[in-house]
């Protein structure tokens, strides 16, 4: 074996990792103070100031109309909300749905944009595929690590972890979406002299467009799943009563944090493909 | 001055392309260059011109390049080599602006498979090209009813392409097409994929819109029977090049090859050949001039048992029987007035034979072809069973 020495690989990367720490020391202290405060604002000023019953009754409003005047979801979301609340845990499930909000937000924010120039480059297809594998290969708990070390604790490492983890169904799927159009569209667009532009605004996208939605949906959901992984490194909510649970070995509260969890899920997933429909779509 | 002048236009799919044209130059078929270089030959150096005004059909099988043809024409395609001049400019070597700019304003196209936008209403698929112009919104949904209104669906604005059967849709396509009011529009295969009955209701109405919009239009087809229906001009296409270019009965009378020749085999000839095809000079006797004796010792001449008559302008009078002639004769008589027959069968010169079978089934007499009163020819039923057997022998126009 001695004749090649073993590779500093793990050396390399916490090098990295210092270097970027301080070469971008006043952004990462910027998102950890200003956006952090502005997370905390969103999830325990204005969620948690909001009746709880209100709450309750928009969301069921919103179902309403999303799933096309129907009750089911209405139903749904009543009594699961309810059920959360009864059990005392508004709290965290505000702090969950903040957390989730964020990274879904962020993620989608960064990779409908790289999407579209995946879509639109094959050079950047073929060396972005294999770094989006990694992203959603490698275990999620290895990126809780440079997180705390640029972030600290608390509610921000999670979103930036979630982030990494949640972006490349994204990304993924807006690429596949805009090359699913039919070359013919693609003919039809250029022959009516559209820029590139145009073409992305007025075909690609619009027809990408329930692609694109069923892409989101997949990054809400592994958002959520970052949730108690999160929570290792401080990020308040539903998941560290899941996490405090598994310590102190209770398995009743455990689960119903758990549940809590499941019916956030169901509710979110619901609302995103209740949304994703396409015009004129035959129904 | 041709609209559009097509010149040595060139497409060779595949890597080293520019390589490869010299072997077209050297004149290797399509096959060879495809061993040597791996390339493969699309278009060969197609030259054409369209006149303002014209139908200019390009015909051929699948394979033989039209697609691609048209595709050069307004670009989709990069041309390997040649140029396409639309309004003195080169489209072949025009910077993206203002290629852009001859796409907006100056050619539109119809797509086989119609190619309308599901997501778009009917109204928003019209206006799309006015829409890319950045064309404000009532100006363009005004302009896309007026289009949508010419081919009759003014009415369904609102829905969307997939509530429409495909002669629907297509009429939409056309309607997107002539709502930016181009100068060409380019159809590639625009009626392929509906039902015969469809398509050919389409074609009339293609026919009918050209009347009053007097387009410059270049329609691809693989098939002969629409090619010659609509076309005013056909080019016919094989493994990329243009083998013949002419007039529907050019094409059919004089088939330039082999290739053209067993193309043309088996159309339906009664509906492109026309009575002046095969009507023959007529043999006539002068109303005033002449008399029952000279048109008697016409007849005998001539070995014929009837006789047209006409004025010195050579308007069509009538007709005498040698019978009745030969009874004037008789009785002495000095003019071919008391004796006429007025009641003849008359056909214009454009009439198919087709159309000119049903009329000389139960003639007596051969069928008068006229042109403005003045008679042109004539034509026994003999010649319309040659035509249709397709001997060429009695054609007129064969130069052969």
């Amino acid at each position: 074996m001695g004749i090649i020495p073993e590779i500093p690989v793990a050396e390399w990367i916490t090098a990295a990792t210092e270097g970027i720490q301080e070469a971008l020391a006043p952004i990462f202290t910027f998102l950890r103070d200003d956006f952090g405060d502005f997370i905390e604002v969103f999830a325990e000023d204005w969620l948690m100031g909001v009746p709880i019953w209100l709450f309750i009754l928009v969301i069921a409003v919103l179902a309403f109309f999303a799933t096309g005047k129907k009750f089911g979801l209405v139903a749904f979301t009543v009594l699961g909300l309810w059920f959360v609340a009864n059990q005392g845990l508004w709290e965290e499930l505000m702090n969950t749905f903040t957390l989730v909000i964020f990274a879904s937000l962020i993620s989608v924010i960064i990779g409908v944009p790289f999407g579209i120039w995946m879509a639109k480059s094959k050079p950047v297809e073929s060396i972005l595929t294999p770094v989006l594998d990694f992203m959603q290969t490698m275990p999620a708990f290895v990126y809780l690590i440079p997180a705390v070390a640029f972030f600290g604790i608390g509610m921000v490492p999670g979103v930036f972890a979630s982030v990494i983890f949640a972006t490349p169904p994204t990304v993924r799927f807006t690429n596949l979406g805009i090359r699913q159009v039919s070359g013919e569209l693609i003919e039809a667009s250029d022959a009516f002299g559209t820029t590139g532009a145009q073409k992305l605004l007025k075909v690609q996208l619009p027809m990408a467009k329930k692609t694109i939605m069923a892409g989101i949906n997949q990054t809400v959901m592994l958002a959520l799943s970052m949730v108690v992984i999160a929570s290792m490194i401080g990020a308040k909510g539903l998941g560290q009563s899941v996490i405090t649970a598994l310590q102190r070995a209770q398995v009743g509260p455990g689960f119903v944090a758990g549940f809590g969890i499941v019916i956030l899920a169901i509710i979110i997933d619901r609302f995103t493909q209740n949304l994703n429909t396409q015009r004129g779509d035959n129904p | 001055m041709p609209v559009i002048d097509v010149k040595n236009l060139s497409k060779i799919f595949g890597k080293n392309a520019k390589k490869a044209t010299k072997y077209l130059d050297e004149g290797l078929s399509k096959e060879e260059i495809l061993k040597k270089t791996g390339n493969t030959v699309g278009v060969n150096r197609a030259s054409f011109s369209v006149e303002e005004g014209e139908i200019f059909v390009i015909m051929g099988l699948s394979g033989s390049g039209k697609s691609t043809l048209v595709r050069l024409v307004n670009r989709l395609i990069e041309p390997t080599e040649g140029s396409v001049i639309v309004d003195g400019q080169d489209l072949a070597k025009m910077d993206q602006k203002s290629l852009r700019e001859v796409r907006r304003k100056k050619m539109s196209m119809v797509f086989q498979r119609f190619a309308l936008f599901p997501h778009r209403t009917i109204a928003e698929n019209a206006e799309f090209g006015l829409e890319v112009q950045n064309i404000d919104k009532e100006e363009r949904r005004k302009k896309a009813a007026e289009s949508l209104e010419m081919v009759g669906l003014k009415d369904y604005m609102h829905q969307f392409p997939g509530q429409l059967s495909g002669g629907m849709q297509q009429r939409v396509g056309l309607a997107r097409a002539l709502a930016n009011d181009p100068e060409v529009l380019l159809m590639d295969e625009a009626f392929s994929a509906l039902d015969p009955l469809i398509r050919k209701d389409m074609q009339d109405e293609l026919l009918e819109l050209q009347q009053s919009m007097k387009k410059t239009i270049l329609f691809i087809t693989h098939d002969l029977d629409e090619a010659l229906r609509i076309g005013d001009r056909i080019a016919l296409m094989n493994d990329g090049k243009i083998v013949q270019i002419g007039t529907p009965e050019e094409i059919l009378i004089n088939p330039a090859n082999d290739y053209v020749e067993r193309f043309v085999e088996d159309v339906d000839r009664s509906k492109v050949l026309t009575a002046e095809h095969i009507m023959k000079r007529p043999e006539t006797v002068d109303i005033e001039k002449h008399g029952p004796r000279a048109a008697l010792e016409r007849m005998r001449k001539e070995g014929l048992s009837s006789i047209y008559v006409t004025d010195a302008k050579r308007n069509l009078e009538g007709y005498v029987t040698a019978d009745d002639v030969s009874a004037a004769v008789k009785n002495d008589e000095n003019s071919l007035k008391n004796i006429l027959r007025t009641e003849v069968l008359q056909v214009d010169k454009g009439t198919p034979i087709h159309d000119i079978f049903a009329v000389i089934h139960d003639a007596t007499v051969p069928v008068a072809v006229v042109e403005d009163g003045k008679l042109k020819g004539i034509i026994v039923r003999g010649a319309v069973i040659a035509a249709l057997s397709g001997s060429e022998v009695s054609l007129n126009g064969d130069h052969s």
